[in-house]
């Protein structure tokens, strides 16, 4: 039986290398954005948070958890508006 | 249920992989963002329906309060404080890392678990400070310059060590909490470290960089609290942010480690001669020249972005296009304080994006060009980088705007650039200055066509 880790590692190996893949030949018009759309995947964490804020204990981890569900909330909710607001300028020569 | 969970968030990183891959063409890019949006909805909608949730208020208030938050700053922002903007966004997911590993804290916690938190501490901390000193320096609430001090090499390496020892220290007593909050202290205070001597033109590669370690946070987060997705997604980020890092490095000629560690401020202060006389022109004369060019290139720098000359520029362009006269534009990668900043803001005034121009394509035609205009931009235009073995940015490949028949440089005045290099481009027998406010020039010249 492998370890749960080793999976986990692995996963995270062909991620970046995918990630590498994806990226590479992006042009430079779209940097600003294709950063702060994945400025806005980062915040990812969420996910993680929302177990931990839900947990009914009264604890340290809890609070720490609803903080982090804000925080990463606002990465998410803002950077993906953001992102969406500045696509949306991007026009091509009409005609 | 829980196998149901785990497949949404199969499906969720798949979504977020065809996002990633549309955000690279143009025209599907608004459409790949909205994917990824989607992908983080279902993440957050499996999440939520995870059997250990037991109490949702603080969740939906936590929700609730970023959302808002969020959601208003992205309306309000000003495109041109785009760089900062995201700076900020990225160092409250940094931070949220931060308070994800802290919390996954728990008295079974196993050696594997116990570095991963201290990873996700220490990235998600250093990402925190360091995000706010860059939100700073860009929106200039502090000085944007590099902040050097001597023995600064020094204390970086005691902060290094410090933080190395109480790591360590916590992976083996993670109980006394002492060693906990020493990482945190530390990798707080090293965030602000790392990114004070690093000056305002080297901007992009910060940026970049510190995208890049949210992403990675948020990686080691994933492994703290045992969640897929939070690795898929994290490690795209993360090798996204490190690709636009290397293409920001390469395009200033420089390592990474260079910009991180040395700052043009070290630089040495010789100053090489200069030939030639500088000649100003007045608008009415700039007018006439373009009145007559046929071929106009304008290359922007952050220049127009400090002068908000964005729009003024796209009404100049129009009246050259309605003279019959070819306008394109040329950027440097390294233009601005983010990468792709200036696309950004032309964007923003309406400019098609297949009149931007990359460096390598604007390069070859540059021989053809009658006129070009140069906003704000200075070591991005520099030939220095190509003729003065001596200078701090030789080999910095550069857009090669001397060699247009004439080339206007549009400058508040004559002090040097951010890195203080003298620029040979100023002294060139082509070369006119046009004085002044770029905006107000440029609505000058804008006048004259009326």
């Amino acid at each position: 039986m492998i370890p749960n880790e080793v999976f986990l590692t692995l996963i995270l190996m062909l991620t970046i290398f995918l990630g590498f893949e994806l990226i590479h030949k992006v042009p430079s018009t779209l940097h600003t954005p294709l950063m702060s759309g994945a400025n806005a995947i980062s915040g990812i964490t969420v996910v993680g948070a929302i177990s931990l804020a839900g947990s009914g204990q009264q604890d340290l981890a809890n609070w720490l958890g609803a903080g982090a569900v804000a925080l990463a909330s606002i990465n998410v909710v803002g950077g993906y508006l953001v992102t969406d607001r500045m696509l949306a300028m991007f026009k091509k020569k009409e005609g | 249920m829980e196998n149901l969970v785990q497949y949404g968030y199969v499906v969720a990183a798949a979504l977020f992989i065809l996002g990633l891959k549309q955000l690279g063409s143009p025209a599907t890019a608004r459409h790949g963002n909205r994917l990824s949006a989607g992908a983080m909805l279902l993440a957050i909608i499996a999440a939520l329906l995870d059997q250990g949730i037991v109490e949702y208020q603080w969740i939906l208030i936590g929700f609730a309060v970023g959302a808002i938050i969020g959601a208003a700053a992205a309306r309000l922002v000003e495109m041109t404080s785009m760089p900062e903007m995201v700076a900020l966004f990225n160092g409250f997911g940094g931070l949220a890392s931060l308070l994800v590993g802290w919390a996954a804290l728990n008295p079974g916690a196993g050696t594997f678990t116990l570095v991963t938190i201290v990873l996700s501490i220490l990235i998600g901390g250093l990402t925190f400070t360091g995000s706010l000193i860059a939100y700073g320096k860009l929106s200039e609430t502090i000085g944007s310059g590099a902040v050097m001090f001597r023995g600064q090499q020094v204390v970086n390496s005691l902060i290094v060590l410090g933080i190395l020892v109480s790591a360590v220290m916590f992976t083996r007593e993670p109980g006394n909490a002492q060693w906990l909050y020493l990482v945190i202290g530390l990798a707080l205070l090293f965030g602000i470290m790392v990114v004070i001597p690093i000056g305002g033109a080297d901007m992009p590669v910060v940026i970049s960089l510190l995208n890049s370690y949210s992403g990675l946070a948020a990686c080691a987060a994933g492994f703290a609290v045992n969640n897929n997705i939070l690795i898929v997604a994290g490690a795209l980020v993360g090798a996204s942010g490190i690709i636009l890092t290397r293409i920001m490095c390469k395009a200033m000629n420089r390592s990474l480690g260079n910009v991180l560690f040395s700052g043009f401020g070290s630089v040495s202060s010789e100053t090489t001669e200069v030939e030639g006389e500088i000649k100003p022109i007045s608008v009415q004369d700039a007018y006439y020249v373009l009145e007559a060019a046929s071929n106009v290139a304008i290359v922007p720098g952050y220049g127009m972005a400090v002068a908000q000359a964005q729009h003024v520029v796209k009404e100049l362009q129009e009246l050259l296009e309605n003279n019959g006269c070819d306008v394109n534009y040329g950027i440097h990668p390294v233009a601005g304080r983010m990468p792709g900043h200036m696309n950004v803001l032309l964007a923003e005034a309406d400019v098609p994006y297949d009149q931007l121009l990359e460096m390598d394509d604007i390069n070859p035609r540059m021989e053809t060009v009658d006129v070009c205009i140069v906003i704000g931009a200075n070591d991005v235009v520099n030939p220095a980088a190509r003729e003065v073995e001596s200078s701090p940015i030789y080999g910095m490949p550069i857009i090669n705007v001397d060699q247009a028949r004439t080339v206007f440089v549009l400058k508040r005045s004559m002090a040097s650039g951010f890195a203080g290099i003298e620029n040979p481009l100023f002294y060139k027998d082509n070369t006119r200055m046009l004085f002044g406010d770029a905006k107000e020039s440029i609505g000058g010249l804008v006048r004259e066509f009326d």
